[in-house]
């Protein structure tokens, strides 16, 4: 079905797309540069490149502080980006919006300063064995302080979540539920609204890990009745080290703080503290100021492309990847088929490690990860130490695709017994 | 341009030397790469201060696994002593290849375990 649709068409907009992106004209050695590492990192469109230049060169000062002209203008182009995040999600305020250094952050201040308020032995916080280590490391770390039980929703071989079992493994002890929106190993899109829709039920609150779906998709906090997204910025063409948390107001406002410092507070006495208002709370410290402006920038400029449209060029390009992989011999392909799967996909090559694959790639150009993409227990679960990855973008076409199987082929070729 | 997959190094990574065991090594170690997953167990069997027997096994890329297979065949019959001054430079001129940074950590793999067996190491010194 996928297959219908016009790869010419797919790659026009793309090519074009590619243009705003200055590190796309490079060349690897002598060959052209074809990126398919986006889900580690996406790449920057000179819009966001020239919002943090401007940023610098126009406005610097610190933010929420000064009186004079460049506190306030800074303080408004900080508020700004937050604002523009907040129109993306269509959160209902951009006071629910909390600047972090990206998922993880956003991940660790909810075990910390929710987690930390809410949780007691007892109690039952319910992740998925398909998670990236950053939605399972602070939650091992949290139970061994505080003696809550951590489930796992079991991975079935054909990539998706095993949700056989859930009746039971949502139950009045969970107390949250916190799963990866689109697995950044499998591609799968997982069913957030049935899964938040189970959690409510019982009353437990829902963390959604958007690092590989908000780049990636519309993603819509309300629609989704979501208690806590969070995301990293460079992922959706963002600077590295900036990313947001989404929550719902209430649970903003009765979270106590995780970091203490400058900014957070409204009175500061010898004798104790009173919090500033949320999100500022959450954000102690000078914040990453170029980065929230640079993300802001990003926001603004995927809004204008459309996340639909997106998420489509991405679709139906997958489906082309999926199909055109499928023909390289001894290639096997982790996860579900292209109905199922957002716009990345990780295989392995019969006898061929993926760290060779790679290695064997960048000599053609292109450019895909090798290893076990921070999810060690999908490897477990797949048998297998490591994959290689090929995730793509909205500036990714059909001729980088046909570069990478061209590679595959290379590879295979150099490996062949 | 495909220098660093070469044909001794394919040919050492499609049919290994002296993968396998030994019943009766005197000189055990396995490291691990945590970075890619590789893996290497080194066993030597030592009499009189030389190497009389050695065996490798592992899993991981083609580099490192080479890397360790004509280790094998280079430590046969070599003195204990010399094996501890094996350092980066051998290992690269035994391959041959020039190597980035990254894959050099697969490159040197095998001589960290077996640098470490042969001092006697019960864990490599950060």
């Amino acid at each position: 079905m996928l297959m219908e649709i016009n790869p010419a068409a797919v790659t026009d907009r793309a090519e074009e797309l590619k243009r705003e992106f200055p590190i796309l004209a490079r060349r690897i050695g002598d060959k052209r540069l074809v990126y398919l590492d986006n889900a580690a990192t996406s790449q920057k469109p000179e819009a966001v490149l020239q919002a943090m230049d401007d940023y610098y060169r126009l406005y610097n000062a610190n933010v929420h502080r000064g009186v004079h002209t460049l506190s306030e203008e800074a303080t408004a182009l900080y508020e700004q980006a937050r604002v523009r995040i907040a129109r993306l999600l269509h959160a209902p305020s951009e006071k629910q919006i909390v600047f972090t250094r990206g998922t993880t952050e956003s991940i660790n201040l909810v075990a910390n300063a929710w987690g930390r308020a809410n949780l007691k032995p007892g109690d039952e916080v319910l992740i998925t064995e398909m998670e990236h280590h950053s939605n399972i490391v602070p939650w091992q770390i949290l139970r061994d302080q505080i003696g809550f039980t951590l489930r796992y929703i079991p991975l079935g071989l054909d990539g998706l979540l095993d949700v056989s079992d859930l009746d039971s493994l949502i139950n009045e002890r969970t107390k949250l539920v916190s799963f990866i929106h689109v697995s950044n190993v499998l591609g799968t899109i997982n069913p957030a609204a049935e899964l938040i829709a189970a959690a409510h039920a019982v009353g437990a609150k829902v963390l959604l890990d958007g690092a590989q779906s908000v780049p990636h998709m519309p993603v819509d906090v309300q629609a989704l009745d979501v208690d806590f997204l969070a995301f990293s910025g460079h992922k959706m063409c963002g600077p590295t080290g900036s990313g947001a948390l989404y929550a719902k107001r209430e649970l903003l406002e009765a979270m106590p703080p995780w970091m203490g410092g400058g900014d957070m507070i409204r009175e500061v006495k010898m004798s104790a503290s009173k919090w500033n208002a949320v999100p500022y709370k959450f954000e102690a410290g000078t914040p990453s100021i170029a980065e929230a402006v640079g993300l802001g920038a990003a926001a603004e400029y995927l809004s204008a492309l459309g996340m639909d449209w997106i998420n489509a060029h991405e679709r139906a390009l997958v489906g082309y990847a999926y199909e055109r992989l499928g023909q390289v011999e001894g290639l096997r392909i982790l996860g579900p088929g292209p109905d199922q799967r957002s716009g990345l996909i990780s295989f392995t090559v019969d006898e061929i490690h993926p760290h060779d694959l790679s290695a064997i790639l960048d000599q053609t150009g292109v450019a895909v990860r090798a290893g076990h993409h921070c999810a060690q227990p999908i490897h477990d679960r797949f048998g297998i130490p490591a994959s290689a990855r090929a995730s793509l973008y909205f500036y990714n076409t059909t001729e980088d695709i046909d570069q990478l199987v061209s590679g595959l082929e290379h590879a295979v070729q150099i490996f062949a017994w | 341009m495909d220098d660093l997959y070469r044909e001794a190094i394919l040919d050492h990574y499609r049919h290994p030397r002296r993968k396998g065991h030994l019943e009766d090594a005197d000189i055990h170690y396995y490291d691990t790469n945590p970075f890619c997953g590789d893996e290497i167990t080194i066993e030597l069997k030592v009499e009189d201060g030389k190497i009389v027997d050695a065996a490798f096994d592992g899993q991981g890329c083609a580099i490192s696994q080479a890397t360790a297979s004509m280790l094998m065949e280079e430590i046969l019959g070599k003195d204990i002593e010399e094996v501890k001054s094996w350092d980066k430079e051998f290992i690269l001129d035994m391959l041959g290849i020039e190597i980035g940074p990254v894959r050099l950590k697969c490159a040197l793999l095998p001589l960290k375990a077996l640098k470490a067996g042969v001092w006697g190491l019960d864990e490599w010194p950060e």
